[in-house]
C-alpha cells in the first residue's frame, strides 16, 4: 500500500508541476509549446543537463529540504535554513581565505565540519531564544535570516574582500578546498553527501530510539511528555541543531562545489525553496531526495525557459505553491475526519 | 541641523506600512490565526495599487490594494480555516504563490524592466496646527493620508478587541475555540472574518509601499515586511497599541542608519541595515514569557 502510494506520488507530482507551469505560462499569455519545449531541455533533455545542471542544483536542495524534514517532524518550524546555509557557506569561506593552502589533504573535510557546526551554531541561537525566552522560531529563524544576508554582505565588502578591493565577494579559495568532481561534468561530490545524508537521517527517524523520541515530541508533545517519559523540551533543541548542520553543511558544500568563493546571492534562496521540498516529501527523508531532485530539475528548467523562451523564471514559485497546496487537501480532509 | 526630523519622519515613514500589516495580523492571532502568507498579501497589494493607479488613480489604487489582499487572504484561509491544514505551511505556500505571480505578471504586463513606470502617489498632507508641533509635528502629522489611517484604525481596533463583545469572542476563539464553541461561538468563522481582515490591511501595507512611497513596482519588493510585521505583532504583545509602538521601534531601528550617516559616523553601512533584525531579536528575549501568544495559534 506504503508503496503503491509512493509509486502514484512519483509519477503524479511531476505530471501536476508540468500541467501547472502548462497552465500558468498559457494564462499569462505565452505560448506554452516553446516555453515546455525549454523547460524539458534545461532540466532532463540531455544527460549532460541532467548530470551537470539538474543534480548540482538539487544537492542543495536535498540538505536543506532534509533540514527542513527533520526540524518539522519535530514540530520545530525552522524556516531559517537560509540564513543556516548562509552561516555554512561564510564559515567555510573565512576558514578558505584565512589558511590559503596550507592546510593540504585535511581542508576540504575540515571546511565541511566548520560548515555544518556553523548552521547548527546559527540554528543554536534560535533554539536557545525558544527554550529560554519562549520567542517563537518561526519568527526568531526570519530575523536570523535577514541578519545572516546583511552580515555577509558586510563581511564581502569588509575583512573578507578579495585583495582588489572591487569586487563584493571573496578571492577565490585554494584548489585544496575543492570538491572532487565526476569527469567531464559539473557534478560534485556534494551530491554523494547529500544522498547518504538522507540515508541517515532516514534510518535515524525510522529505525532509532531518538528518532522515535524526535517523532513522538512532534505528533503529540503531551503524550511524549507524559506517557512516554521523554523530554520534549530538549529533543526538539536537538532536532533544531541537526537541522541548522544539514543546512550549513548545504553552505558549505556550495561553496567548496559550485562557488569556490562567497557573494551575497550565494543563494537563490535554497532555504526556502526546502520548505517545499520537505512539505512535498511529506516529511520523509528518503522522499526528500526525489522531492529534491524534482525542485532541482523545475529550477534548472525555470531558467532555460527564461533564457528561451523568456518566460519569468519566478513562475517556479506559483508552481510549488500550486504542488505545496494540492497536495496538502488530501491531508487536511485527513484531519477533519 | 535637521538630522532629528528626518529620523522622526523616516521613522513614520517606514512604521507605516508595517503598522498596517501588524494590525491585521494581529486581529488574526488573537484569533488564532498565524499568516505567514502575509508576506504573498503584501506584494500582491502592492501589484494590485500599481495597476490601479495606473488605470484609474490613487485611490483606485488603494481599493485595488485591499480587494488583491483580502482576495490572497481567502485563499490561505480556505486552506488554513476552512479545510485546516497546517497554518505555517499554508502560510509559506501563499508567500511563494504571491511572490511568483506577482513576479510574472509584472514582467508579462511592463517587461523585465518596468522601473521607468511611475504609479499617481500620495503626496504629504500636513495636518494644520498639529504639524506645528516641534520636533515631533513634521514627523507624526506632515505624511501621506494613509498614515493618518494607522492613527484611526488603532483605537478603533482596541475598542473593537478588547471593549465589544465581538472583539471577546475573537479573543475567546483564540484562547481556546472549544470553550467558544461551547459559548454558542463559531470559531471558523470568527477566523475567517479575521484573516480576511488581515488581508484588507496586508493588501493596504503593500499599496502604502506603492502609492505612498516608492511610486513604482518591483519584483519582491515587499523584501520581507511581511515577516517583519509578524515579528512587530509578537513585539507588540498582541494588541493594537503594541502593534503600533512596535512598528515605530522597528521603523526608528531602520533609520537609525540615516542618522549615523548624517552624523557622519563610520561604521560600515549593512551593519545598520542588520540592526533592526537584531534588535527584534534582544526586544523579543526581553519581553520574554510575559503576556504570551493566545493558546490557540497556529492551532
Amino acid at each position: 500500500m506504503a508503496l503503491r502510494n509512493s509509486l502514484r506520488d512519483v509519477l503524479l507530482r511531476p505530471t501536476v508541476a508540468v500541467l501547472a507551469v502548462g497552465l500558468l505560462v498559457t494564462a499569462t499569455g505565452y505560448a506554452p509549446g516553446p516555453a515546455l519545449a525549454a523547460l524539458w531541455r534545461g532540466s532532463f533533455g540531455s544527460p549532460y543537463v541532467i548530470v551537470s545542471t539538474t543534480l548540482v542544483r538539487a544537492t542543495p536542495l536535498i540538505l536543506t529540504g532534509l533540514a527542513v524534514a527533520i526540524a518539522f517532524r519535530a514540530s520545530v518550524w525552522n524556516i531559517g535554513a537560509e540564513g543556516q546555509l548562509l552561516a555554512g557557506a561564510t564559515a567555510t569561506a573565512a576558514l578558505g581565505v584565512a589558511t590559503g593552502s596550507s592546510l593540504g589533504l585535511g581542508a576540504l573535510p575540515l571546511a565541511l565540519l566548520l560548515g555544518t557546526l556553523a548552521g547548527a551554531a546559527w540554528a543554536g541561537i534560535a533554539a536557545w531564544l525558544r527554550r529560554r525566552f519562549g520567542v517563537l522560531e518561526v519568527i526568531s529563524t526570519i530575523m536570523l535570516n535577514f541578519l545572516a544576508l546583511e552580515i555577509v554582505g558586510w563581511l564581502v565588502r569588509g575583512p573578507l574582500q578579495e585583495p582588489t578591493h572591487i569586487y563584493p565577494q571573496t578571492s577565490m579559495l585554494s584548489n585544496a578546498f575543492d570538491m572532487p568532481r565526476l569527469a567531464g561534468s559539473r557534478l560534485h561530490a556534494g551530491f554523494i553527501l547529500a544522498l547518504i545524508a538522507a540515508l541517515i537521517a532516514g534510518w535515524v527517524l525510522r529505525q532509532t530510539a531518538p528518532g522515535f523520541r524526535l517523532r513522538a515530541t512532534g505528533a503529540n508533545p503531551f503524550a511524549a511528555a507524559s506517557a512516554g517519559q521523554i523530554d520534549v523540551a530538549r529533543t526538539a533543541t536537538r532536532a533544531f541543531l541537526v537541522s541548522g548542520a544539514l543546512a550549513g553543511l548545504a553552505g558549505a558544500i556550495e561553496v567548496t562545489g559550485v562557488t569556490h568563493a562567497l557573494y551575497e546571492d550565494i543563494s537563490p534562496g535554497y532555504g526556502y525553496t526546502a520548505i517545499a521540498v520537505a512539505l512535498l516529501a511529506g516529511l520523509e527523508p528518503y522522499a526528500v531526495i526525489a522531492s529534491g531532485i524534482l525542485f532541482g530539475a523545475l529550477e534548472a528548467g525555470a531558467a532555460a525557459m527564461q533564457r528561451d523562451a523568456g518566460v519569468p523564471s519566478v513562475v517556479v514559485s506559483v508552481v510549488e505553491a500550486t504542488l505545496i497546496l494540492v497536495f496538502l487537501i488530501p491531508k487536511a480532509r485527513e484531519r477533519t475526519a | 541641523m535637521n538630522v532629528l526630523p528626518d529620523f522622526l519622519a523616516a521613522t513614520v515613514r517606514t512604521a507605516t506600512p508595517l503598522a498596517l500589516a501588524a494590525l491585521g495580523e494581529t486581529v488574526g492571532e488573537s484569533a488564532g490565526v498565524i499568516n505567514v502568507g502575509l508576506e504573498g498579501i503584501i506584494i500582491a497589494g502592492a501589484f494590485a495599487g500599481l495597476v490601479g493607479s495606473i488605470a484609474v488613480g490613487v485611490y483606485a489604487g488603494f481599493v485595488a490594494s485591499a480587494l488583491a489582499g483580502v482576495t490572497v487572504a481567502a485563499l490561505f484561509a480556505l486552506f488554513a480555516v476552512v479545510l485546516r491544514a497546517d497554518q505555517i505551511i499554508t502560510g509559506t505556500a501563499v508567500t511563494l504563490f504571491g511572490l511568483g505571480l506577482t513576479g510574472t505578471l509584472y514582467r508579462r504586463a511592463f517587461g523585465a524592466t518596468g522601473a521607468a513606470l511611475r504609479a499617481a502617489t500620495q503626496h504629504a498632507n500636513a495636518v494644520p496646527g498639529l504639524s506645528r508641533i516641534p520636533l515631533i509635528g513634521p514627523a507624526l502629522f506632515a505624511q501621506p493620508a494613509i498614515t493618518y489611517l494607522v492613527y484611526i484604525i488603532v483605537p478603533v481596533l482596541w475598542w473593537a478587541l478588547y471593549r465589544t463583545r465581538m472583539g471577546l469572542a475573537l479573543r475567546a476563539v483564540g484562547e481556546n475555540p472549544e470553550a467558544a464553541r461551547a459559548a454558542g461561538i463559531d470559531p471558523r468563522r470568527v477566523q475567517l472574518g479575521a484573516v480576511l481582515f488581515g488581508g484588507i490591511m496586508g493588501g493596504l501595507a503593500g499599496g502604502t509601499l506603492v502609492l505612498a512611497q516608492v511610486g513604482t513596482f518591483a519584483e519582491g519588493m515587499s523584501a520581507g515586511r511581511g515577516f517583519i510585521a509578524i515579528a512587530v505583532v509578537a513585539l507588540g504583545r498582541w494588541h493594537p497599541v503594541g502593534a503600533a509602538v512596535g512598528a515605530l521601534l522597528f521603523g526608528a531601528a531602520s533609520a537609525l542608519q540615516f542618522l549615523f550617516q548624517a552624523m557622519g559616523w563610520p561604521a560600515p553601512y549593512q551593519l545598520f541595515l542588520g540592526l533592526p533584525y537584531l534588535l527584534t531579536l534582544v526586544a523579543l528575549a526581553a519581553l520574554g514569557r510575559s503576556h504570551p501568544a493566545p493558546a490557540a495559534l497556529g492551532k
